[in-house]
C-alpha cells in the first residue's frame, strides 16, 4: 500500500454540501410561510442562478466567451409560449421541453460559431442572438415585434399557480448546479479543465476539443433556454427586444466574474450579490449600471478570482468535491 | 430570390447597390481600428462601437457650443479620441494582456455597459443627428440614381484615410514598429522598443480612426447612446467578410455588408440589418477566410 491516496471533496465540500442541501430544504419550504411577493422575488434569484452557472460553464470551463446567451433565452422564452399555447402541452412541462429544443438550436449554430474563436467568437455570438431575434419578429403567431402573452394559465388561481412556478424554478435551478457539478466531475470535465488551461496541449493529448466545447455549448444553450422559459412563465408575457436583451448576457458576466469565474460555488456567489444588488440598488438605473460595470472592471483586473477566491476558495477549500487532493495515509505501510 | 425581388425595379436594385457601396467605406472605416487592435494586440475590443459613438455626442457637444461645421469639431474630438485610447490602452488593457483572451473581453465589455450608460444619463435616449448643413441635401444625379455629395465625400475619407494607414503601417518607422511587435513582442525590447508604449499607439490610432468613423455616422445617420453594439458588429462583419488582417480586404468586406444592408432594405426596409447579418453568416459558413483569401496580407 502507498503512503499517499487521492480523495475528492472533504470535510469542506461536507459543509458546503449541507449548507447547499440544508437551502434547497429552506427554500423548498418557503411558500408555506413568506407571501407571494416574497416567492415571486426568489424565482428571479433562481433564473439568475442558472443563467450565471450556465455562462459559467461556458467561460470559466469551455473557455468561451459568450455575448449570445440571449439568443437561448429568448428561443426558449417564445418556445414556452408555442408549446403551452399553440402546442397544447403543460405550460410547465414545457419548460424543459423549450430548454431540449433550444439546446437543439445551438447544435448548428455552433458549426457557424465555431468558425471563430476568441474575442471573434464572443462577437460571432452576439450576431447570432441578434439574427434570431430580428426572425422571431417576423412572426405574426408570436406577436411580430410587439411580444406576446402566455393564455394558457388564464384563469387558473395565481396564488396556486405562483407556488408551482417558485417551486419549478427552484428546481431548474438546484438541476442546473447538479448538471454543472456532475460534468465537471466527469471525464468530460477533465478534458475542459485540461483545454481551459491549454487547449493545444489538450488536444495533443487526445483530447477531442471541438467536440467537447460544442456538448458544452449545447448545454449551456439549452440551460439558458429553460431560464428564458422559466422568465415566460412567471412575467406571463414575452416581448422580443427584452428577451433577446444583450443585457441578460451583460449581468451572466457580472455574476460569474463577481463570484469567480472556473469555479463551481463563484456563480452562485456572484447571483445572490447580483440579486441583492439588484433588489436594493436596481432602480437607480443607468447610475447603478455603471456602477456595476466599474465594479465588474475592478475585479477582472485586481481579483480575477472573485469573492469567492478572496474568501479563500478554488485552492483548498472547495464547497463542491471537484478537484483531487493527495493526503498522507495515517498508518504507514 | 427572384421571387423576394420580383418587387424591386432593376434601378432601385442599382440604386441600392451604389448607395451600399458609398455605406461600406464607412463600414471599412469603422472596421479598421477593430481589425488593428486584434492584429497587433490580438485584442478585441467590445467597447469599439461605443468610442464611435462617444466621439459623436464629443462632436455634437462641440457644435453645440461654439456653432462651427462637424468637420470642424473632428479637430477637437479625434486627438481626443487618441489620447483616450492610449489612456485605456496603457491604464487598462495592458493589464489583460496573456494568453487568454478572456480578462480584455471581459473589460472591454465593462467599459461598453459603463460608456453607454454614462452617455444615456448625459443625452437621454433621444436619438440624435450631427448637422451638417445643406451638404446633407445636395445631391448629384447620374442617370436614373441619385448620389448624395456627403455619401461620396464620406466614402471617399474612408478610402483615403485607409490608404493612409496602410502607407503608414508600410512605410514609416512607427508603422515598421508596430508590425515588429505585432510579429514578436517578446524580440522588440531588445532593439529598445517598449512593446507596451506600441500597443497604446496602436489603439490611439484605432481610437482615432473609429472617432472619424462615428463622426461621419452621425452626419448621415441618426444615434442614441446605445448605437454602439449594432457599430461593433458591422464592423466585426466588414472585417470577417473581408478576411482577418486585410486592410483592403476590410473595405471589401465593409462593401459587401453596405450592398446587401441596402439591397435588403430595397426589397424590404424592415430587413436591412437582417440582410446584412444573413450575408455575414453565409460568408462565414462557405468560405470563414474571408472573401479575399489567398491574396497576400498587406498589413495588420
Amino acid at each position: 500500500m502507498s503512503a499517499w491516496r487521492v480523495v475528492r471533496g472533504g470535510i469542506d465540500s461536507v459543509a458546503g454540501g449541507g449548507l447547499l442541501v440544508a437551502a434547497v430544504v429552506v427554500f423548498a419550504a418557503l411558500p408555506l410561510f413568506a407571501d407571494t411577493g416574497t416567492t415571486v422575488r426568489f424565482i428571479t434569484l433562481f433564473i439568475y442562478l442558472v443563467l450565471a452557472v450556465m455562462w459559467n460553464l461556458l467561460a470559466g470551463f469551455g473557455g468561451m466567451v459568450s455575448i449570445g446567451q440571449q439568443a437561448y433565452i429568448g428561443l426558449g422564452a417564445y418556445g414556452l409560449i408555442v408549446l403551452a399555447d399553440q402546442v397544447g402541452l403543460d405550460p410547465f412541462l414545457s419548460i424543459p421541453i423549450a430548454g431540449l429544443l433550444a439546446g437543439a438550436v445551438a447544435v448548428p449554430v455552433s458549426f457557424l460559431a465555431f468558425r471563430l474563436v476568441g474575442g471573434y467568437f464572443a462577437i460571432g455570438t452576439w450576431v447570432i442572438a441578434e439574427v434570431a431575434r430580428l426572425i422571431t419578429v417576423q412572426f405574426n403567431q408570436v406577436g411580430a415585434g410587439s411580444g406576446v402573452s402566455l393564455r394558457a394559465l388564464a384563469g387558473t388561481n395565481a396564488d396556486a399557480r405562483n407556488e408551482l412556478t417558485y417551486w419549478w424554478a427552484l428546481g431548474l435551478a438546484v438541476s442546473a448546479i447538479g448538471v454543472s457539478v456532475l460534468l465537471v466531475r466527469s471525464p468530460l470535465g477533465l478534458a475542459l479543465t485540461a483545454i481551459r488551461d491549454e487547449p493545444t496541449a489538450a488536444a495533443s493529448n487526445g483530447v477531442d476539443v471541438t467536440r467537447v466545447k460544442r456538448i458544452v455549448f449545447v448545454v449551456s444553450a439549452a440551460g439558458c433556454g429553460a431560464a428564458g422559459a422559466m422568465l415566460a412563465l412567471s412575467s406571463l408575457r414575452v416581448q422580443p427586444d427584452s428577451v433577446f436583451s444583450v443585457e441578460f448576457t451583460a449581468f451572466m458576466i457580472f455574476m460569474v466574474v463577481i463570484g469567480g469565474l472556473g469555479t463551481l460555488e463563484g456563480p452562485i456567489i456572484g447571483a445572490v450579490v447580483f440579486f441583492v444588488l439588484q433588489e436594493t440598488l436596481g432602480d437607480y438605473g443607468s447610475t447603478y449600471l455603471v456602477v456595476l460595470g466599474v465594479l465588474a472592471i475592478v475585479v477582472v483586473l485586481f481579483a480575477p478570482r472573485g469573492v469567492w477566491g478572496l474568501l479563500g476558495g478554488g485552492g483548498r477549500v472547495q464547497g463542491f468535491p471537484i478537484r483531487y487532493r493527495v493526503l498522507a495515509r495515517k498508518e504507514q505501510p | 430570390m427572384m421571387d423576394l425581388l420580383s418587387g424591386v425595379t432593376p434601378g432601385a436594385l442599382l440604386n441600392a447597390t451604389v448607395q451600399g457601396v458609398l455605406l461600406g467605406g464607412l463600414y471599412a472605416l469603422f472596421a479598421a481600428g477593430l481589425s488593428l487592435m486584434f492584429g497587433v494586440m490580438r485584442l478585441v475590443n467590445l467597447a469599439h462601437g461605443d468610442i464611435a459613438v462617444l466621439a459623436g455626442f464629443g462632436a455634437l457637444v462641440t457644435v453645440q457650443a461654439t456653432g462651427v461645421n462637424p468637420l470642424v469639431a473632428l479637430l477637437l474630438v479625434v486627438p481626443l479620441a487618441a489620447v483616450l485610447g492610449y489612456g485605456v490602452q496603457r491604464g487598462l488593457l495592458t493589464r489583460t494582456v496573456g494568453p487568454s483572451p478572456l480578462p480584455s473581453l471581459l473589460v472591454t465589455f465593462g467599459i461598453s455597459v459603463v460608456l453607454q450608460n454614462i452617455l444615456l444619463l448625459g443625452f437621454s435616449a433621444d436619438q440624435r443627428r450631427l448637422p451638417s448643413g445643406d451638404i446633407t441635401q445636395r445631391s448629384v444625379s447620374i442617370g436614373s440614381i441619385n448620389v448624395g455629395v456627403l455619401p461620396v465625400a464620406i466614402f471617399v475619407t474612408a478610402v483615403v484615410l485607409l490608404g493612409g494607414l496602410s502607407v503608414f503601417l508600410a512605410r514609416t518607422t512607427t508603422g515598421r514598429v508596430i508590425r515588429a511587435t505585432r510579429d514578436d513582442p517578446d524580440a522588440v525590447p531588445l532593439m529598445g522598443v517598449n512593446p507596451r508604449h506600441v500597443y497604446g499607439i496602436a489603439a490611439a490610432i484605432a481610437f482615432a480612426s473609429v472617432a472619424v468613423a462615428g463622426v461621419a455616422y452621425g452626419t448621415t445617420t441618426s444615434f442614441t447612446p446605445s448605437s454602439g453594439p449594432v457599430l461593433l458588429l458591422f464592423a466585426f462583419e466588414a472585417v470577417i467578410i473581408g478576411g482577418l488582417g486585410r486592410l483592403w480586404g476590410t473595405l471589401v468586406g465593409g462593401v459587401v455588408l453596405g450592398v446587401a444592408q441596402n439591397i435588403g432594405a430595397a426589397i424590404d426596409p424592415a430587413q436591412q440589418i437582417l440582410a446584412g447579418h444573413l450575408v455575414f453568416l453565409l460568408i462565414l459558413a462557405v468560405r470563414p477566410q474571408g472573401i479575399l483569401a489567398g491574396r497576400r496580407a498587406v498589413t495588420a
